[in-house]
């Protein structure tokens, strides 16, 4: 196949290999990275303004429920999923691609221009600022003590970051040559490098990591398997065999809050066990998480889960342990949900629940003022007839199917609030059965997580910080003198080339000058 | 008067005396600028040939008629007291919450307002920059006053989110590459305004006559360039250290949340301003466009980010 570049007949033609050569100019062009750049700005921001699946799934589908037209369009495009899209991804790879072309050649020039010797100075000054003066010493001891000044340094440490120098003789003149350090050059390279370094230890980790969320109340253990965790994701090469076998048993969740009810201090009690050796008492808290084999755990949240019993109608303990409320507000009132299947008599049981921790009640209101547990009080509803659970489709534990269920009813027919105090129990309507609220214990949620890229990303982002500040902050320069005969005395040019943001290239240039010329005051000159 | 007092009383303090600054330094620059175009019109009169641009290039430091300006040292003398009892009103504060004080907006407003000062006050020790200083002492005004007026929050203990010594690094570095950022947003905007005056497209009148006392838009560029450069590095660390953070506090270093989002869009967008100024046909005007966006981004990441988007940084809003 051939392609056309230019529609005219005769044009000349670039055929394949010449349309690759061109993208492939185009895309490490400066001008393209510059337009990826704007680009990969321009399509980070919607991923802060519209909802997005992975931080926030039950927003994202609120706004696709809620939006008929544009939820699913938007979802479809990738904008609620932005930086898993492909268009993201695109302009992230394409910019590395183009990254990649523009420094790998570079590298290598840059690798020869090390080894290259300095270049020797310019016949004609004219162009590069040249200021001229007279002098009492002869050309060579001129050029001899504006050497001196440039502290010239020779072999790889000289190429880099010091003053590399050459002096010939020629037309009578004696002309020096000063290079001042590539190290802008290297830095430049090193931090470009270590973005792909960046990128790729980001890329290994999505690989190799697992993340497990689990919620373990005070007095009961978790141990490390993949089953034991309420939420588990891993990378594609993670191996379920490398969760090291441990034991983690909460001790105690110690909370402090001040008057108003704001968090003081966060702190989980714990005690890790490994297979055949004694615990071992540790704490967790928000910021300080617990290394166990290179894994990490986080305290994510906290609560409380009250411990019920529910007996049937027959007096069976039909149910019994803690129910895991989670907290609404920052006072911790918290909703709960115990589903009862197994009763020995009579209909399934379910009931959503209210925690008041420190509850203050009126006539009409209840309501918790504070997060400590003042005064607990758990306000429920009571359902009964199918919970659904047999059709073998899981269920979110913290929510009640009532599709089948009939709420309770006291003897005017209407739904019947139960309260309990801690303590406390409470008979259901009909001869049901008794709630009773025995315990309030508190249970953290806790993150697992191993990433094994970390310090390799650690390294790459350090060294493109280094690479960076060097390449921004070292100068560069060039600095010539010709010292010249003329009419028996001396005349001593010199000139020199730098950015123009280099402040400090026109004092170097000065104390040259006036070492040059015999000025003793120049070379003292603190620069 | 306790310590919650002296903190108002001395950033409302630093507020009056930088708003004073601003008048006094604007009134000087005018002064300047008028002494200018007179010389140019005497040089273009007696002497032809003279070098008239390059004296309003180089001359900022020893034109005569600022070393005359009364308005001059009330701009400096004002400048430098305010930023006395800024510092001040900032130490107070955090001695009062019994932390650093850059837990909230309002603690981060004024902490940030005042780095931006420093930032000048540094400059000028080694060079002439009074012609930034209007810019940076009004958006310090205007910022301090409101946080006073609009931001201010009650001292709060620090929850156990921020209770991480990652504070003192992140959120510090954090603060003065904005304030760096700032300066050279200013100096930014002076170039373009500089350069539209050269070239005759804008900013011609009189109102704009205090673009004379401004250096030329190639040294603005190059001041502008230096202090983003500086702030790049910072801005480039604030990310890193907030990554470790969010590692230690979160479980992940990276989780595109809002702050973070913006966070890689600045810097993202300074990234292109400094490849924008070494490429043909963005150097200049296009790449001091580049700058001022990325500091608009700054602003959006600090005001609209925390108080309309959700997140995990959301305590700072509080």
């Amino acid at each position: 196949m051939r392609l056309d570049n230019y529609a005219v007949a005769d044009a000349p033609r670039l055929g394949v290999r010449g349309w690759l050569r061109w993208v492939w100019r185009q895309v490490t062009s400066m001008r393209v990275a510059l337009l990826l750049l704007l680009l990969l700005a321009l399509a980070a921001i919607p991923g802060s303004i519209l909802p997005q699946w992975p931080q926030d799934a039950a927003a994202a589908n609120a706004f696709v429920a809620a939006n008929p037209f544009w939820g699913p369009l938007l979802d479809a495009t990738g904008f609620l999923d932005v930086f898993g899209s492909a268009w993201f991804t695109a302009i992230y790879l394409l910019l590395f691609a183009s990254l990649i072309g523009c420094i790998a050649p570079r590298a290598v020039a840059h690798a020869r221009e090390l080894r290259a010797p300095v270049a020797a100075a310019p016949s004609r000054l004219d162009r590069y600022e040249p200021t001229s003066a007279s002098s009492p010493l002869t050309p060579a001891d001129a050029v001899a003590a504006a050497r001196a000044t440039l502290r010239p340094r020779g072999g790889a440490w000289g190429a880099l970051g010091g003053t590399r120098v050459r002096v010939d003789e020629r037309d009578g003149a004696v002309a020096l040559a000063a290079e001042t350090g590539h190290l802008r050059e290297l830095g430049n390279l090193v931090f470009h490098a270590a973005l792909v370094g960046v990128l790729v230890a980001m890329a290994a980790g999505e690989l190799l990591t697992f993340r497990g969320q689990a919620i373990i109340v005070e007095g009961r253990s978790f141990t490390n398997a993949v089953v034991a965790y309420d939420t588990f994701d891993s990378g594609a090469l993670f191996d379920e065999a490398d969760l090291e076998p441990f034991m983690l048993r909460l001790d105690r969740f110690d909370s402090a809050f001040d008057d108003t009810g704001r968090p003081l201090s966060f702190a989980a009690q714990v005690t890790l066990a490994r297979p055949g050796e004694d615990g071992e008492a540790s704490t967790i808290e928000v910021n300080r998480p617990l290394e166990v084999d290179g894994a990490k755990i986080y305290l994510q949240g906290n609560g409380y889960a009250p411990v019920l019993t529910v007996r049937d109608g027959a007096g069976e303990v039909a149910s019994s342990g803690p129910v895991v409320f989670l907290p609404t507000d920052a006072a911790y009132t918290s909703q709960g949900v115990l589903k009862v299947p197994d009763v020995s008599t009579g209909p399934q049981l379910g009931f959503k629940a209210t925690l008041y921790p420190s509850a203050v009640e009126g006539p009409f209101a209840i309501a918790s003022v504070h997060p400590d547990p003042a005064n607990p009080v758990i306000m429920m509803l009571g359902y009964e007839g199918d919970l659904g659970l047999d059709a073998g489709i899981p269920q979110n534990a913290y929510r009640l199917d009532e599709s089948q269920l009939s709420p309770l009813r006291g003897e005017d027919g209407q739904p019947v609030t139960l309260r309990l105090a801690l303590g406390d129990t409470v008979e259901l309507p009909d001869g049901l059965g008794t709630v009773t609220f025995e315990e309030l214990p508190r249970f953290v949620a806790l993150d697992l997580r191993a990433d094994p890229s970390l310090p390799w990303l650690l390294v790459a982002a350090l060294l493109a910080l280094a690479g960076l500040s060097v390449s921004l902050f070292a100068s560069r320069r060039k600095v010539w003198v010709v010292a010249r005969e003329e009419g028996g005395t001396t005349v001593v040019t010199v000139a020199g080339y730098a950015p123009g943001h280099d402040a400090g290239a026109a004092p170097v240039r000065a104390r040259v000058l006036a070492a040059a010329t015999g000025d003793e005051a120049g070379e003292r000159d603190p620069a | 008067m306790n310590v919650t007092d002296l903190s108002v009383m001395a950033l409302w303090g630093a507020t009056a005396l930088y708003a004073i600054a601003m008048v006094a330094s604007a009134i000087n620059l005018a002064r300047v600028a008028d002494a200018r175009v007179r010389a140019r019109a005497a040089v273009a009169a007696g002497a032809p040939g003279a070098p008239g641009e390059a004296t309003t290039e180089a001359g900022g430091a020893s034109s005569p008629a600022r070393a005359s300006s009364r308005a001059a040292g009330i701009a400096r003398s004002t400048t430098l007291v305010g930023a006395l009892l800024h510092a001040v009103g900032v130490t107070a504060r955090g001695i009062d919450a019994g932390h650093l004080p850059w837990t909230n907006m309002y603690e981060y407003t004024i902490s940030g307002a005042f780095f931006a000062v420093a930032v000048l006050l540094i400059i000028q020790r080694r060079r002439d920059v009074a012609f930034l200083q209007t810019g940076v002492v009004g958006l310090a005004a205007i910022s301090v006053g409101l946080a006073l007026a609009v931001l201010y929050a009650e001292v709060n203990p620090l929850p156990p989110a921020l209770q991480s010594f990652w504070i003192a690094i992140h959120v510090s570095i954090a603060v003065i590459s904005t304030g760096i950022f700032t300066v050279a947003f200013v100096a930014s905007v002076l170039q373009l305004m500089r350069d539209s005056r050269d070239r005759g497209t804008r900013w011609r009148g009189a109102r704009a006559r205090f673009l004379e006392a401004v250096p030329g838009a190639t040294v603005l560029e190059g001041l502008s360039f230096r202090l983003n450069a500086v702030g790049f590095v910072l801005w480039t660390f604030t990310v890193m250290s907030g990554a470790m953070w969010a590692e230690d506090a979160w479980g992940r270093y990276w989780g595109w949340d809002p702050k973070e989002v913006w966070s890689f869009v600045i810097w993202v967008v300074y990234a292109a301003y400094l490849h924008a100024r070494t490429t043909q046909g963005w150097a200049g005007r296009r790449s001091a466009w580049l700058a001022i966006a990325g500091f608009v981004a700054l602003i959006m990441n600090f005001t609209v980010v925390n108080l309309f988007f959700q997140g995990l940084h959301t305590y700072a809003g509080s």
